[in-house]
């Protein structure tokens, strides 16, 4: 259960820092190129330490390398959120804006972890996920407060992404027991958090926050979107087709 | 009102003296559009050089070569945001040189019209490409424009951290499989003469040397930049143990320098005048992130001016 949940984590920064890179020589804005790469960075870092720990965790010789190349699309324990596609700049504003607000409240949590490991990378996490927060917040402002249709698509892409925010919160048996044994995270309290923020935020972007409807869920337990096995097939492709060697 | 001929006079007394030229002070005009040009062309480099490296982001086959290239390919945004400062010192925007891009006026280095075809492309790219861009680099941070020199000394820092990273790259597939060291020799066959055209024409060909060499834009010629590559490159092509695809190449006792055989200029020309493999991609592509940026762009000034008038009123009323 360990390793489950530290892969959760894990999974969930590889995805989204894979997700950011696509925009890497892309981007709107030479500043902005910069700084989402930036982000993706940060993220993929991230995903190394617990990847690393997982390892260590599981005691079976796997490497960062193996949990993150050599595990097909069903073992993959990251929320839907953070593999939906790029689309346009709002879109990714957006996804990493919902997908921020969580973050650092799960973060701000972990670092009570009685997990000393956990606890590390959370307070290494944190002072970056402050900044992403900031970050995506402020464009998310910008964007919804800009022109008309900056307006149009930032609500079009809240629109689309909402279905996936319920998973976030949505405790899975990693979760449940992480809880019970002083690792984990009270979803409920992470959840108070982002709901504050993103109400705040989303009001002085003069963004209508969407009724909560209908969630997908299946992430945490490796059902997926159709998006992952793209990433995978693109991500896992050379030491697919060369295993076993060094890079 | 100062004669222009003693004010060329001052000018060219104060680049003999090294003495560095900074925005302010009076300049040729010819020297101010050739500095444009070339360092726009230079950031312009930076930028669609990007591209053809960022076609392995997300193939990357490790956690560490992924962050690595991720880290690399930000650096040369980050040459291309110092460059376009350095440029628009000179009175011309940034939008305006996009401008020139995006519509072919400006040029780029040919280099990056060339595809990324497999991982080895991107060590190839980091030893040779960079590496070659480094010799000219080095040379630009003592150029005559205080700017540009300063911008240049920041980046070389970084592009020699990039040429290392490409051959540690490469490194690693020489003592990995036979299938890896082919795919090594493969890039090396690739890359080898277009990195040698990455200086330009050859200095009997080379239409703006001399004045820039009087300037002290340059301090060195095409050729002997390209002389010092080669000698540089082909020992270290040694530790690697691929073949340099050039039959000629050989140690020159009586120079001191490598001999190397004729470079296809027709190649050359080829590729700059558009018809590389990638050309139309990369311009394309730059195209496309530029337009389809403009909305967020636009809504940037917008929120800007916005926020501007609130404050504005705000202050109206306090
Ligand atoms: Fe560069
Ligand atoms: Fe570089």
């Amino acid at each position: 259960m360990q390793l489950e949940y530290t892969l959760q984590i894990a999974d969930n920064a590889l995805i989204l820092g894979h997700r950011l890179s696509e925009w890497c020589g892309h981007g709107p804005i030479l500043e902005q190129d910069i700084a989402i790469t930036n982000i993706a960075l940060d993220l993929i870092g991230q995903a190394r330490s617990l990847y690393q720990y997982a390892a260590e965790v599981e005691g079976k010789g796997r490497t960062e390398d193996d949990l993150a190349y050599l595990r097909i699309g069903t073992q993959f324990r990251n929320t839907l959120l953070v593999e939906q596609p790029k689309g346009n700049f709002g879109t990714t504003i957006v996804r990493q804006f919902l997908f921020d607000a969580f973050h650092f409240a799960f973060y701000q949590e972990l670092c009570n972890s009685k997990d000393e490991t956990l606890a590390a990378v959370a307070k290494k996490s944190l002072k970056e996920v402050t900044y992403h927060l900031r970050f995506s917040s402020e464009w998310v402002i910008r964007l919804g407060d800009g022109t008309a249709e900056s307006h149009e698509k930032m609500q079009t892409a809240l629109n689309d992404l909402w279905a996936y925010t319920g998973e976030l919160f949505k405790a899975s048996d990693a979760d449940q027991w992480a809880l019970e044994n002083g690792i984990g995270v009270d979803l409920e309290v992470v959840k108070k958090f982002w709901e504050e923020k993103v109400s705040e935020i989303l009001k002085m972007a003069t963004l209508e926050q969407p009724a909560d409807g209908w969630m997908q869920t299946g992430g945490k337990q490796g059902r997926h979107t159709e998006h992952l096995g793209y990433i995978l097939a693109e991500m896992q492709y050379l030491q697919r087709a060369y295993p076993g060697q060094e890079w | 009102m100062v004669p222009i001929k003693s004010l060329e006079e001052k000018f060219q007394a104060a680049v003999d003296a090294e003495i560095k030229i900074e925005p302010k002070d009076w300049m040729p005009d010819a020297y101010r559009k050739t500095l444009i040009r070339q360092i726009s062309q230079h950031a312009h480099s930076e930028i669609v050089g990007m591209l053809p490296e960022g076609n392995w982001i997300s193939r990357a086959p490790s956690l560490r070569r992924k962050v690595g290239l991720l880290a690399k390919v930000q650096d040369e945004a980050g040459h291309g945001l110092y460059l376009y400062s350095a440029c628009e010192t000179l009175g011309i925007d940034r939008e305006e040189l996009f401008e020139q891009l995006n519509t072919g006026k400006a040029k780029y280095s040919s280099i990056f019209n060339y595809p990324t075809t497999t991982w080895a492309d991107i060590g190839a790219i980091g030893w040779l490409v960079d590496g070659a861009a480094i010799m000219n680099q080095v040379m630009l941070c003592r150029t005559s424009y205080g700017p540009y020199a300063r911008a240049m000394v920041r980046i070389c820092k970084e592009e020699s951290f990039h040429q290392r990273q490409g051959f540690e790259i490469l490194l690693t597939l020489s003592k990995g499989s036979e299938e890896q060291r082919a795919m090594l020799q493969d890039a090396v066959d690739r890359w080898w003469w277009p990195s040698l055209m990455m200086f330009g024409p050859s200095d009997k060909e080379s239409t703006h040397s001399a004045q820039s060499m009087k300037w002290k834009i340059k301090r060195k010629s095409n050729d002997e930049l390209r002389q010092q590559f080669v000698d540089a490159t082909v020992e270290q092509a040694k530790i690697l143990n691929v073949t340099l695809p050039d039959p000629e190449l050989k140690w020159n006792e009586e120079r001191g320098h490598y001999d190397f055989g004729p470079i296809d200029w027709e190649e050359f020309w080829n590729v700059v005048k558009g018809n590389g493999p990638c050309n139309k991609e990369r311009l394309a592509a730059r195209v496309k992130a530029h337009d389809e940026g403009a909305w967020v762009r636009d809504a940037a000034v917008a929120f800007a001016e916005k926020q501007a008038k609130r404050r504005a009123e705000a202050n109206k009323v306090a």
